[in-house]
């Protein structure tokens, strides 16, 4: 089948970025829309020219590295799939592509497709695991978790962290990605003892970093290659307003988010 | 190869006011008293069909006593400035969070109404505010003479000219629509979700909406067909 | 060279307590003084520098992906072995022993699998305590399912997601230390070189994947923890970013690398279907609880699976193993899809493919009970394949999924140079010849929570640590040497992509160094690698500069040293004269065509020296010996 392909170039975080149009005039519709992308590349680096920046690792739709706009969503048209599940057997012959990065402010770009997603990382440190060291651990039974509980757990713990809901998000609010590790956390017992610290440093984290509110509207959810639901949302806020109220001293401090990538200024020892 | 060391700077946390989440809760809070206030307005309007002595009665017993008037005036007052306060600054944050636009963007899970909230909010308080003008303070009365305390006559008087019903229409509708994404996320911000109840709430909240806006603009209809005279 | 796996005296059972207390311990008000390296963040690097932040030391952890959390640790789907006997089947540490190193075909050393068995238990509770949402019976118990090469119910997990969800409790203990200020998280970053000052690893060179630049990180101790070389292959089950560039440059350095022929075929993958495949994606083996493998008895039948009367099936592992049946171990669920398929009776176009078939348990259980234990795993068969395995049985076939080999590491984890630890699929230690399903994940928990932060803590304790010159040759030289490779690469600009090259290579090694093996193949192929790396250098076309993101940049250098693996991985393989596990010589086998051991000659692990640009690699062996579990012939018959 034929492809023409309309993709976002931009060569570094500074530089202006343009949409430049490709043909592919054999794509096999069993490929995935990576794989079309590295047959494009292969033919560019052929020419001469500089291969499209797009990020990927595990291409099994879990690592949560993937990630762009086809025509205006995130992730393309498959629901509950990555561009790197996506086979193109789901476009039309002679079909246009648009591709473009995730856009949000929280995202800085670095090259084409390939943003920086740093700040999810943040947000987890804030508060998002269980203070448990190595070794302090009692018998894996010695807590009964309901198979109910432990379900939804992990249906909020499925998270890949790749951003697709900020992405489309009309006001890039990372509230989903948040509140899936609230929610998966808060749900085990072993989470409930941190269960208000986790929620004041996660969401104040949340909020230094450039991201837009929640609406409450859901487009995030409709993206999400886990099909994580908007629940873990109402998690997040529950848990966040009792333990602002219940809150006794200001302790929570946010990290300042950072965007160089230079490592000359750190520590080398 | 510097050896200089540079340490996360860390800061205090946004207030609850200050983040985003805290900000949605005090407009879910708001939002519902505004909701209540609706309800409430809608059941003493449907009074006109009682005729007007007793939806005269009616206004008279809400100005009963002043004070206590003035009390939940300023309540609503307080309610509406920080809806919108939110709101605006919510608003301008959204903006900036995604400072380069998509050449091309799909909504492909979201509502109608929950896309339109941020103007079906400013037009409804454009029409409250004309409508405080029209029947409250009396200021703005086309067509007729304001008569104080005759509520009933300024009603059937306003809504007899044809733009300040459609006026009342248009705006209703759009207040409907506000309210269908209103109702149920106002739970969905304070933090209530559940499975099973809220695809039912978010019925619930279409049907209440709609429910309101009918009952509303059945009055200015009925003034403009006749059936209320 | 003599290796010496420094293996505690007495029973097996006291052993690893009795290492622990002969180990020296550090003051913790002097851990803070000590630096450690850790590169890579998947199950054994988190775990270890997450572990040994806990523990006070300074760590520094690179990874090459932008985030921690994305490490290929993440794609494991079908559980972790844990010898807990929660199901009262007989379970024990010493049976999940025997079994693992039964199921590594013997050549794994004792010692070292019998402290996995004992660590399997902490294992749970560590990951448990940290909200790794395991599978629960309704009344909150922990539930289990049955895997390979195994008779008892022993794998934990959760959904078909286990490995996502033990890396993401690593990945919050890490984000946890990473907050205490303990762990400094370096991501977007390749480690390039190893720095070895006096005989000791103090440091690697790093290329920064996002400005391109060089820099050097000193520490006390590295510690890696990579994953394997699966991809050598090219198409692998692993993820396209997974690499051997950090072993392989430790090993021109002076690690030792051993066994690097033992690789392993994964026997339930989605078949390949066209030439611009990228990658091969693993359906669990914990799919062949409830599936039935099958061909036709009929060679060429190109009937649909649904036409083939139950009698014209051939249900060729159970009819071959009636006692381990669907569950044989991977190896020998691999090597008898391929024999079925060289027979001329395989499925699916190509003809390289098996049916999986769900159709008996749906009828004995009911589809909602099959979506619930495979739900997701259904799904993504179907996203790929187009066909509904609820309906039509599903088409697989093995593929290049783990690597045993690696890193020669003694029983501290430490390589032969001293004060780098290697960790997880990087080290060869604990599966010998073959993995059983569901234990590497163990293994690398095992190694980054349980083992390197004792080991590294008396290494630490034990040697004094001057203060690294920045101007010295060591690392002048070291930085220079990745420079030149760097330049080197970008400068050839020739005809052919890195990926042309990498599809090549990992096609030689396929067919000669793949399933099985022969002396002759292997012979062609050592030729073929060397020609074809001869043509690398002179002929690849690297676009771009060295100065910002360059993901070309990167393939080149890693296909680079896949090339050189590669060579020694036939080597290895060539001088194995014997069948175990994954390797395969088909001149070595039983008349009924399984593996034939030969313990009097080969029962060793092969170390490799590294033997110079187009030198000689130098084969030391360490022995293996075994006190518990008598070698035998393996059989799941």
């Amino acid at each position: 089948m034929k492809l023409t392909l309309k993709i976002w170039r931009q060569k570094g975080p500074s530089d202006k970025g343009k949409f430049i149009t490709y043909q592919l005039n054999d794509v096999n519709p069993e490929m995935s829309m990576l794989e079309c992308l590295d047959v494009l590349n292969e033919s560019l680096i052929e020419r001469g020219e500089e291969p499209v920046a797009f990020e990927h690792d595990c291409r099994e739709g879990i690592c949560g590295s993937c990630g762009f706009m086809i025509n205006g969503v995130a992730h393309g048209p498959l629901p509950a799939t990555t561009v790197c599940q996506l086979t193109m057997r789901h476009f039309k012959d002679g079909q246009q592509l648009v591709i473009e990065p995730w856009r949000a402010a929280a995202f800085p770009l670095l090259k084409d497709l390939v943003v920086d997603r740093r700040a999810f990382d943040r947000i987890i440190e804030a508060g998002g695991f269980v203070s448990v060291s190595t070794g302090n651990a009692p018998d894996g039974n010695t807590i009964p978790v309901g198979k109910e509980i432990a379900d939804r757990a992990m249906d909020a713990a499925a998270c890949i962290g790749c951003g697709a809901c900020v992405a489309a998000c009309p006001n890039a609010s990372a509230a989903l990605f948040t509140g899936a590790k609230i929610s998966h956390l808060g749900l085990l017992p072993q989470g409930k003892p941190e269960q208000d610290r986790r929620a004041l440093g996660m969401v104040a984290q949340m909020n230094t970093e450039p991201f837009g509110s929640c609406t409450n509207i859901g487009e995030c959810t409709g993206v999400c290659p886990k099909e994580i639901p908007l629940e873990v949302i109402a998690h997040m806020n529950r848990d966040f307003w009792q333990a602002s109220w219940k809150e006794r001293e200001d302790l929570v401090q946010t990290i300042a988010p950072v965007t160089s990538w230079s490592n000359k200024t750190k520590t080398k020892s | 190869m510097s050896t200089s060391t540079v340490q996360a700077f860390k800061h205090q946390a946004p207030s609850f006011w200050q983040s985003t989440n805290g900000k949605k809760v005090v407009m879910a809070v708001t939002g519902c008293i505004l909701f209540l206030f609706i309800i409430g307005h809608l059941l003493g309007n449907l009074l006109v069909y009682a005729g007007p002595v007793r939806y005269n009665a009616y206004a008279a017993f809400l100005h009963f006593d002043d004070t206590l008037l003035w009390i939940i005036r300023s309540v609503l007052i307080v309610a509406v400035v920080l809806h919108i306060t939110a709101t605006v600054q919510l608003a301008l944050r959204n903006k900036k969070a995604r400072p380069v636009d998509y050449s091309r963007k799909e909504a492909i899970n979201s509502s109608f109404a929950s896309r339109t909230m941020y103007w079906s909010g400013p037009i409804v308080l454009a029409f409250v505010i004309f409508h405080l003008l029209e029947f409250t303070a009396g200021y703005i009365h086309p067509g007729s003479q304001f008569i104080r305390g005759d509520v009933y006559h300024n009603v059937i008087a306003g809504f007899s000219v044809w733009w300040v019903s459609a006026w009342y229409i248009f705006a209703l509708i759009l207040l409907g629509i506000h309210l269908r994404h209103g109702i149920w996320s106002m739970f969905q911000s304070v933090g209530y979700n559940h499975k099973k109840h809220t695809p039912l709430l978010k019925k619930a909240a279409l049907v209440i909406a709609a429910a309101i806006i009918l009952g509303y603009i059945s009055i200015p209809i009925s003034v403009l067909t006749g059936l209320v005279k | 060279m003599t290796l010496d796996a420094h293996i505690p005296s007495g029973p097996i059972e006291q052993a690893w307590d009795k290492a622990r207390f002969e180990m020296k311990l550090v003051n913790p008000a002097n851990k803070r003084k000590h630096t450690i390296l850790v590169v890579g963040s998947g199950l054994a690097g988190a775990s270890a520098a997450a572990s040994l932040g806990e523990l006070g030391y300074k760590v520094r952890c690179f990874c090459f992906q932008d985030s921690p959390r994305r490490a290929h640790s993440i794609a494991a789907q079908g559980g972790i072995n844990a010898a807990k006997n929660y199901q009262n089947d007989g379970d024990s540490i010493f049976r999940l022993f025997y079994d693992t190193v039964k199921g590594g075909d013997f050549r794994a050393r004792e010692a070292n699998v019998y402290r996995l068995a004992e660590n399997s238990l902490k294992i749970i509770d560590q990951c448990v305590a940290q909200g790794v949402p395991f599978a629960r019976e309704y009344g909150g118990m922990l539930t289990n399912r049955s895997f390979g090469g195994a008779q008892v119910s022993r794998t934990f997990y959760a959904r078909g997601q286990t490995g996502q969800q033990l890396l993401l409790g690593a990945y919050q203990a890490l984000e946890r230390q990473v907050h205490a200020g303990t762990v400094t998280m370096i991501p977007r970053t390749e480690m390039l070189d190893l720095i070895v000052v006096d005989g000791q690893a103090r440091g690697i060179v790093t290329r920064n994947l996002v400005t391109g630049e060089l820099d050097v990180y000193f520490g006390d101790a590295v510690v890696l923890a990579t994953g394997g070389y699966g991809n050598v292959y090219y198409l692998s089950t692993n993820a396209k970013g997974s690499n051997a560039t950090a072993i392989w440059r430790a090993h021109k350095r002076g690690a030792l690398f051993a066994n690097p022929c033992f690789t392993q075929i994964h026997p339930t993958c989605i078949p390949v279907s066209g030439d611009y495949q990228s990658k091969l994606t693993l359906m669990s083996e914990s799919l062949r609880n409830d599936g039935r493998i099958w061909v036709p008895k009929q060679k060429g039948d190109k009937r649909p699976p649904s036409q083939i009367p139950e009698d014209e099936r051939d249900y060729y592992l159970e009819r071959r193993y009636p006692s381990f049946g669907n569950l044989v171990p991977r190896d020998v669920a691999s090597r008898n899809a391929k024999a079925v398929c060289d027979e001329g009776r395989g499925v699916g176009e190509t003809g390289l493919g098996v049916y999986l078939d769900f159709g008996d348990a749906i009828n004995r259980l009911g589809e909602h009970v099959i979506r619930e234990r495979y739900g997701n795993l259904f799904d993504m068969y179907q996203r790929i394949t187009d066909e509904n395995p609820y309906k039509v049985p599903m088409r697989i076939y093995p593929a290049i999924h783990y690597t045993m080999g690696g890193l020669w590491v003694d029983y501290h984890l430490q390589s032969t140079i001293p004060g780098l630890f290697v960790a997880g699929e990087a080290n060869f230690s604990d599966h010998g010849a073959n993995r059983l399903g569901a234990s590497a994940l163990m293994q690398g928990l095992s190694d980054g929570y349980f083992i390197i932060p004792y080991t590294v803590g008396n290494y630490i304790a034990t040697h004094k640590f001057a203060k690294v010159d920045e101007s010295s040759s060591e690392v002048k030289s070291a930085v220079a040497g990745v420079e030149q490779t760097i330049d080197k690469l970008l400068s050839i600009k020739g005809k052919r992509t890195v990926d042309s090259f990498h599809r090549e290579l990992g096609k030689i090694v396929w067919d000669e160094c793949g399933m099985s093996r022969t002396a002759q193949g292997l012979e062609k192929a050592i030729g073929q690698i060397r020609a074809l790396r001869e043509e690398f250098w002179q002929n690849v076309t690297v676009p771009g500069s060295g100065d910002d993101l360059n993901q070309s940049l990167e393939k080149a250098g890693r296909v680079a040293d896949f090339f050189e693996l590669g060579e020694l991985m036939c080597i290895d393989a060539r001088e194995r004269n014997e069948s175990c596990g994954g390797h395969f010589r088909e001149e070595y086998q039983t008349t009924d065509g399984e593996a034939k051991r030969d313990d009097e000659h080969y029962s060793y692990a092969a170390a490799w020296g590294y033997g110079g640009a187009d030198g000689k690699p130098m084969l030391t062996k360490e022995p293996l010996e075994f006190h518990y579990v008598h070698p035998s012939q393996r059989s799941y018959k």
